[in-house]
């Protein structure tokens, strides 16, 4: 199954351990893992369930391309890690 | 009389309590996080502050215990936005918002007689409200579908907000909102349905057949005494305007010194008559008019104004107040306001004269009175 790694930033708004979760697609790994710890959506989608403008998600090290539709293909073994852009103030 | 304020800032907020002394700050919550708006809930007691997270969005905290601790509850959500959705009307400036949460701007408390009934105002100019004190959240569908809704735009912001909710005391179904830039709107159905604004308001801003258009308007502030609901004061882009029918038209103060741009409006609960406003120079420079802290007091609806300056700093201050900056008590003594460089100051006299609480805040974005429950 999917690995789902977060920051450790958001650690301290809710807890989100890493998880291996079902899933082909982003989507379904993301959905997975979210009916599980539904507070935690909100701190990566937005309203309309699309990644948040400042945050960002690899597969296996790659970025997530459709920012949107989270319609990108998830492998087995695969690793998704979660995390926001390194900036604030 | 008030003894209790919160203030909500860049870097948390903030708890002031009035001791034998004066005031001072007693509590410091959510230390470094970027709280936008804080509210007391008259009936019950609870406290609602909105955070901005940036990176992991907007959420809400509410407090049963006085502020002593915290828990998150539900925010706000705009609905799926349709996959054939078409707007009916293209703004008048810029784009047609998304259907995203882009800020919590305003909370107020509904009636006395509607327990748990709390509106929330947004950006992108999503109006919500809640049955259960904040657990859950529903977009307000007849303002958000409204074919004029989609005709605002943001006034410094890339969205249109709403900023300001006034709840009739006398029927709480009678509902004032003020939107940047979309003027002010009024519901006497609790929501059901919404009256565009009234007629009156200028924005000179505007290319000329546009400035007195009432759903383009840009009120920074409107606020409503409790002691005579039918009087509406509102710090506008363009300056003062007052309202003595509920909105349904609007009159303009010109010729205020040492001017009518501002932010902040605070009326006296008991008298109509009586506001107080905080000047800066207009319009897109906004800073305290020639360095000093000056905040204007109109006893006799506007047709006089003093210029109150005792206890507040008369050289080289660049204090802005915004919007939510400035409050006043249940009695009308005692005023609050604080800046967008930290320095807070409160009267106990009606404005005769003011003390300063802090100098060194984080940038002030709110502040509340805690009224008596």
């Amino acid at each position: 199954m999917p690995t789902v790694r977060f920051t450790r930033n958001i650690q301290r708004h809710v807890a989100c351990p890493t998880r291996e979760v079902e899933g082909t697609t982003l989507r379904e790994v993301l959905d997975t893992y979210f009916r599980e710890n539904e507070q935690a959506r909100g701190y990566v989608l937005d309203d309309q369930g699309c990644i948040r403008q400042h945050m960002v998600v690899f597969i296996n090290g790659d970025q997530a391309a459709d920012r949107d539709g989270l319609g990108d293909r998830v492998a087995p073994d695969a690793v998704i890690d979660i995390l926001q852009a390194l900036s604030g103030g | 009389m008030s003894t209790r304020c919160h203030v909500a800032t860049r870097k948390g907020l903030f708890t002031l309590d009035r001791g034998e002394s004066g005031w001072s700050i007693s509590r410091v919550s959510f230390l470094g996080d970027n709280c936008t708006v804080v509210m007391h809930d008259t009936r019950n007691g609870d406290l609602l502050a909105a955070l901005n997270h940036g990176h992991f969005g907007i959420k809400m905290q509410r407090s049963r215990d006085r502020g002593e601790t915290w828990s998150e509850i539900a925010t706000p959500k705009y609905p799926e936005k349709p996959a054939d959705y078409v707007p009916k009307a293209g703004p008048a400036e810029g784009k047609t918002p998304d259907w995203s949460l882009k800020l919590i701007w305003s909370l107020a408390p509904g009636g006395g007689d509607e327990p748990g009934f709390v509106w929330c105002g947004t950006l992108p100019g999503g109006l919500f409200q809640s049955r259960d004190g904040g657990d859950s959240w529903e977009l307000n569908r007849p303002l958000w579908d409204h074919p004029l809704r989609e005709q605002w735009f943001g006034g410094g912001a890339d969205h249109p907000g709403i900023h300001s909710i006034c709840v009739d005391p006398r029927d709480a179904r009678h509902v004032t909102i003020g939107i940047s830039c979309g003027g002010v709107w009024s519901t006497r159905d609790g929501g059901r349905t919404w009256n565009p604004p009234g007629p009156g308001m200028r924005a000179e801003y505007m290319p000329p057949e546009q400035q007195f258009e009432p759903n383009i308007q840009d009120p920074h502030a409107v606020v409503q005494c409790h002691a005579n609901p039918d009087a509406l004061w509102v710090q506008h882009h363009n300056g003062i305007f007052k309202s003595t029918d509920s909105g349904a038209s609007w009159s303009e103060i010109k010729d205020v010194n040492p001017s009518v741009f501002g932010f902040a409006v605070a009326v006296h609960p008991k008298n109509a008559d009586t506001a107080w406003f905080i000047p800066a120079v207009k319009d897109e420079k906004r800073y305290p008019v020639a360095g000093k802290v000056v905040v204007n007091r109109t006893r006799d609806g506007g047709k006089t104004f003093e210029t109150l300056t005792r206890g507040l700093p008369q050289t080289h201050a660049y204090d802005l107040v915004y919007r939510h900056g400035f409050d006043v008590d249940e009695t009308g003594s005692r005023l609050i306001f604080g800046s967008t460089t930290g320095s807070v100051w409160i009267s106990e006299d009606e404005g005769n004269s003011w003390q300063t609480v802090s100098s060194h805040l984080p940038p002030v974005y709110a502040v509340r009175f805690e009224k008596p429950v």
